[in-house]
């Protein structure tokens, strides 16, 4: 049953990415852009992944969605699409796509329990979070504890990015205040 | 290109963000304190309170949001996150530990050392995510303002 | 029925594959990061549909129950630092390009280049 539901948003999903291809408002595609990181969120819940889920949500539907349209009020909204057919990128995009179709029977099957992916140091997770960390949620264990250095490191692109932006973009005048410094 | 609304207009989005902002403030301290036992934790919680500030600013004004978050203030913050962080691997440095090795915070009971050192930890990637988020809202929407 | 195992492969491909399309086809800088955002939702995908078990369930351990099957945490920990990552090259991305419509005075690619060849043409003819 669950795989009618996958199916309808996989064709959703398609569908909203080939009009955001098409669409030359630029509002509309930034809008359009929402509706995908949504339905890219409630396809990750079928997947049984509720963090990313929740992440994804809020910072797709969020914070980009915000971001673009931000952009595009400072900048221009109407785009021009090429006068002719791009061959080019059209080739490529088959041939890439032919060949990873291709790649594709190699893989581990959907769903299967045998997977490699689930070997090796998964179990140890699984099973010795809740005695030597004491969390419920493994996700949690797993990117606070087990993986620390990875989420530290991460924090610090969240800052870098940051610290990039305002770089870029100025610092915001101080309107002067009586009694503030310069 | 400043598009002026009416009154009476703003009312309606006046009245429901003062309704919604304070329970998605509350939220995102939902998911931020209980990503330990469901889904959530520090990213999560960050964005969702940084898109309450952003609701804010773009119902009452870039201005009113500054007057609130300073950008002095916003930008301490974005660097206080990481401090945080760094701080709790010293402090298990300190405490004869490795770094990062939160069950050296709490000798006698390793694992209640484990689950403070993830509740710092959580914190300042909370706190850093939320200032990085409302900072750079705050100057893309303050670009186009001179 | 064994090939349609492989559907979760078949949808991270087609997204893959419209995220390029729109990166190398569309002029509008916008458009182009909006493809490299599809893109990127796509390889996200591509991890998490491995990581899931069949009949298993979100990776939050309920106290004191047996034989539960749980799905992989490993994927849904490495997306989580990929999204971040991904807002964050956005946002500088999108930086970037509000500097470069103020510096140009346009966001279409072609236009762009078109602009720098002239500059540069100004100045090895003044130079030379």
């Amino acid at each position: 049953m669950t795989f009618h539901v996958e199916a309808v948003l996989f064709a959703l999903l398609v569908a909203t990415a080939f009009v955001i291809t098409r669409v030359r408002n630029l509002f509309a595609a930034a809008a359009l852009f929402g509706v995908f990181s949504l339905l890219s969120a409630s396809m990750l819940v079928l997947m049984d992944a509720v963090d990313v889920a929740l992440t994804e949500a809020a910072v797709g539907a969020g914070i980009s969605t915000v971001l673009i349209l931000a952009t595009l009020s400072l900048t221009g909204d109407e785009e021009r699409l090429p006068k002719r057919v791009p061959i080019l990128p059209l080739l490529t995009v088959f041939v890439t796509g032919a060949m990873l179709l291709y790649a594709t029977p190699d893989m581990p099957r959907y769903g299967d329990p045998k997977a490699p992916i689930h070997t090796h140091v998964v179990p140890r997770y699984l099973e010795d979070s809740p005695r030597e960390i004491g969390i419920p949620n493994v996700v949690s264990s797993v990117l606070a504890s087990y993986r620390g250095y990875d989420t530290y490191g991460e924090t610090m692109v969240i800052f870098t990015a940051g610290v990039g932006v305002m770089l870029l973009m100025g610092r915001a005048r101080q309107r002067s205040r009586p009694g503030r410094g310069s | 290109m400043q598009y002026k609304m009416r009154v009476r207009e703003t009312v309606v989005l006046r009245v429901v963000a003062k309704v919604l902002i304070p329970f998605i403030l509350i939220f995102a301290l939902y998911v931020q304190f209980h990503g330990d036992f469901g889904p959530g934790g520090g990213f999560q919680a960050g964005v969702i309170f940084a898109a309450g500030f952003i609701l804010y600013a773009m119902v009452f004004g870039l201005d009113a949001l500054e007057e609130i978050t300073r950008p002095g203030a916003v930008e301490i913050a974005t660097a206080l996150g990481v401090l945080l962080y760094g701080g709790v691997g010293v402090a298990s440095l300190l405490l004869h530990g490795n770094f990062l090795d939160y069950g050296a915070l709490n000798h006698h009971d390793p694992v209640h050392g484990q689950e403070l050192g993830i509740f710092l930890v959580e914190l300042g990637v909370g706190i850093s995510v939320a200032a990085v988020m409302i900072a750079i809202f705050c100057h893309f929407a303050g670009r186009g303002r001179d | 029925m064994e090939i349609l195992g492989l559907w979760n492969y078949w949808i991270v491909i087609v997204m893959m594959m419209i995220g390029l399309y729109i990166v190398m086809s569309r002029e509008n800088l916008i458009k182009k990061m909006m493809g490299l955002n599809i893109f990127q939702v796509s390889v996200i995908l591509f991890y998490i549909s491995m990581g899931k078990v069949e009949g298993g369930t979100p990776p939050i351990i309920v106290e004191g129950a047996k034989n539960v099957v749980y799905s992989n945490p490993l994927p849904h920990v490495l997306m989580l630092t990929a999204i971040v990552v991904g807002v964050a090259t956005t946002a500088v991305g999108l930086a970037l390009t509000v500097r470069i419509g103020e510096a140009y005075g346009s966001l279409e690619e072609n236009k762009i280049v078109e602009l720098d060849r002239e500059a540069e043409r100004e100045a090895t003819g003044k130079a030379g």
